[in-house]
């Protein structure tokens, strides 16, 4: 008789893993008796039903008016729809990734004038950001759009599109930045004072790299709102993956199969970039730690 | 300036039309998130999948997709309302993810020492909830809640991108065409909404300090 010592592999089923999730409020119930365990089951096969009848409910309703058929989608399953769909992508990650990389350093500036000392730079920093934080960007984008051509000014569609996107996102990336550097302990400040520093130098070398690490995850995850606010593409008519796939759809009859499809694409998009700065999040905040 | 006098009813309509998007918008998101986040911590696990799938895919949808979805998808499968509640009902499916995240950060903010010391002297889990919960909850919600209201009528102007124009940034933009002075009538419109703004963020901050609870 053989005895294995070896240690059964911790695998968890699946189910226990999807139990869990949102688990985190379980505190806020006793753990559930015979009885709560009997009218859980029941709400489990109930509401199980429910979704099933709201799934079946909307299936229904695409079947019946024709949008399921075949010839509808299987148009993105050629080339030229996916390539032309690819590009529009790639314009909106462009998008993304030009404001972001403009309005982060503007907000860090703007951040920068508004903790200064001298009210001839913070204030008008601290009006501009109250102010562009409390504008709509489709206020902006259309003021822009209609508002440039009567100067004669004249700017490529990217720009009218950057340009408002930038102006609102520096505000708000701003305000991240100085909550940041608000947070920090007064006594980091003062000590750095107290060993001779001067503002600036104070500034550089013991409130910024503290803030800016504070502020990481807040700031990324504004930089992949800005993902959202490309598509604001489609209301200057910039070619983005939104406004491509109005272009296509009313080009194909396909409205609400490229909406849907588009929709699809820049929930995985999101997801990904989220996924990709947490990895570097976690890498950041890690080497933080042991430095 | 002549332009923003004359116009004032148009400014006055459009502020209007915008303020009922937003509070129908905030009160029908309010009502779903608050349903969202009692099937996100219910222990019925469909329900909890559900509401935790549904949250995880609105929110990192852009609302103007979820818009013209809406909008110009609807019709298509056969389901026609009138434009301005089509863009509500899109706005709240939206928002409601907001409000349940917001709503769930109150109910964690309460240390978990009082929930097990309210369990502990026997509180059923309606008392819990009630006395010790949703009290503390609701304080420091405040001013996110705030916030998510000031981001809900920024953005209620989405609904001018797919034609609802009465609103306040349509109205504006119609304006604009009329009378071609752009930076009269987009900075009168501007205004409107930094004192909106200026005026729910002032009255959250008022409301915070009356119902602080010193600790």
């Amino acid at each position: 008789m053989t005895v294995t010592t070896e240690a059964p592999v911790q695998r968890r089923p699946l189910t226990v893993r999807l139990g869990s999730i949102g688990q985190q409020d379980a505190a806020l119930f006793d753990v559930p008796g015979p009885q709560a365990q009997r009218r859980i089951a029941i709400a489990t096969a109930l509401s199980s039903l429910a979704l099933l009848a709201l799934v079946a409910l909307a299936v229904r309703q695409f079947a019946i008016n024709g949008q399921l058929e075949w010839d509808k989608w299987q148009l993105f399953t050629q080339w030229p729809v996916l390539r032309y769909l690819a590009i529009g992508l790639l314009a909106t990650l462009q998008v993304t990734v030009v404001s972001g990389a403009l309005a982060l350093p503007l907000g860090a500036l703007l951040a920068l004038a508004r903790l200064s000392r001298s009210p001839l730079l913070n204030r008008p920093a601290a009006l501009y950001i109250e102010v562009l934080r409390a504008i709509p960007l489709l206020l902006l984008i259309y003021a822009f759009l209609l508002g440039l051509p009567t100067t004669g000014l004249r700017i490529p569609l990217f720009w009218q599109l950057i340009i408002p996107i930038v102006l609102t996102n520096s505000a708000v990336l701003a305000e991240i930045f100085r909550s940041a550097v608000k947070a920090l302990p007064q006594g980091q400040t003062e000590a750095a004072l107290a060993v001779g520093m001067g503002y600036w130098q104070t500034m550089r070398l013991v409130v910024l790299p503290q803030a800016i690490r504070m502020a990481a995850p807040a700031l990324v995850s504004q930089v992949i709102r800005l993902l959202k606010d490309s598509t604001l593409g489609y209301v200057v008519s910039y070619l983005e993956l939104l406004y491509s796939a109005k272009v296509l759809g009313e080009f194909n009859h396909t409205i609400i199969q490229s909406y849907v499809v588009v929709a699809v694409v820049f929930v995985i998009a999101n997801l990904t970039l989220a996924a990709v700065a947490g990895q570097v999040e976690r890498r950041f905040v890690g080497r933080a730690h042991r430095t | 300036m002549d332009v923003v006098v004359d116009n004032l009813g148009v400014f006055g309509r459009g502020l209007l039309v915008s303020i009922q998007i937003s509070a129908a918008t905030f009160v029908l998101a309010g009502l779903l998130g608050v349903l969202l986040t009692v099937c996100r911590i219910s222990p019925v696990l469909p329900l909890r999948l559900a509401a935790t799938g549904y949250v995880e895919l609105v929110r990192s949808l852009p609302l103007l997709v979820l818009l013209t979805l809406f909008v110009f998808g609807l019709p298509e499968i056969g389901l026609i309302g009138p434009l301005l509640w089509t863009a509500v009902a899109a706005m709240s499916l939206y928002w409601a993810t907001f409000f349940s995240e917001t709503l769930r950060a109150g109910v964690r903010g309460v240390p978990l020492g009082q929930i097990e010391a309210a369990r502990a002297i026997g509180c059923t889990f309606g008392q819990v909830l009630t006395q010790v919960v949703l009290p503390q909850a609701v304080r420091t919600s405040i001013q996110p809640l705030a916030s998510l209201l000031i981001a809900v009528i920024l953005n209620s102007s989405l609904a001018a991108a797919v034609g609802v124009t009465q609103e306040l940034t349509g109205q504006t933009q119609l304006l604009d065409q009329r009378y071609a002075q752009p930076l009269v009538t987009f900075g009168a419109a501007a205004a409107c909404y930094v004192a909106l703004a200026f005026v729910i963020g002032r009255s959250a901050g008022i409301l915070d300090r009356r119902l602080a609870v010193q600790r």
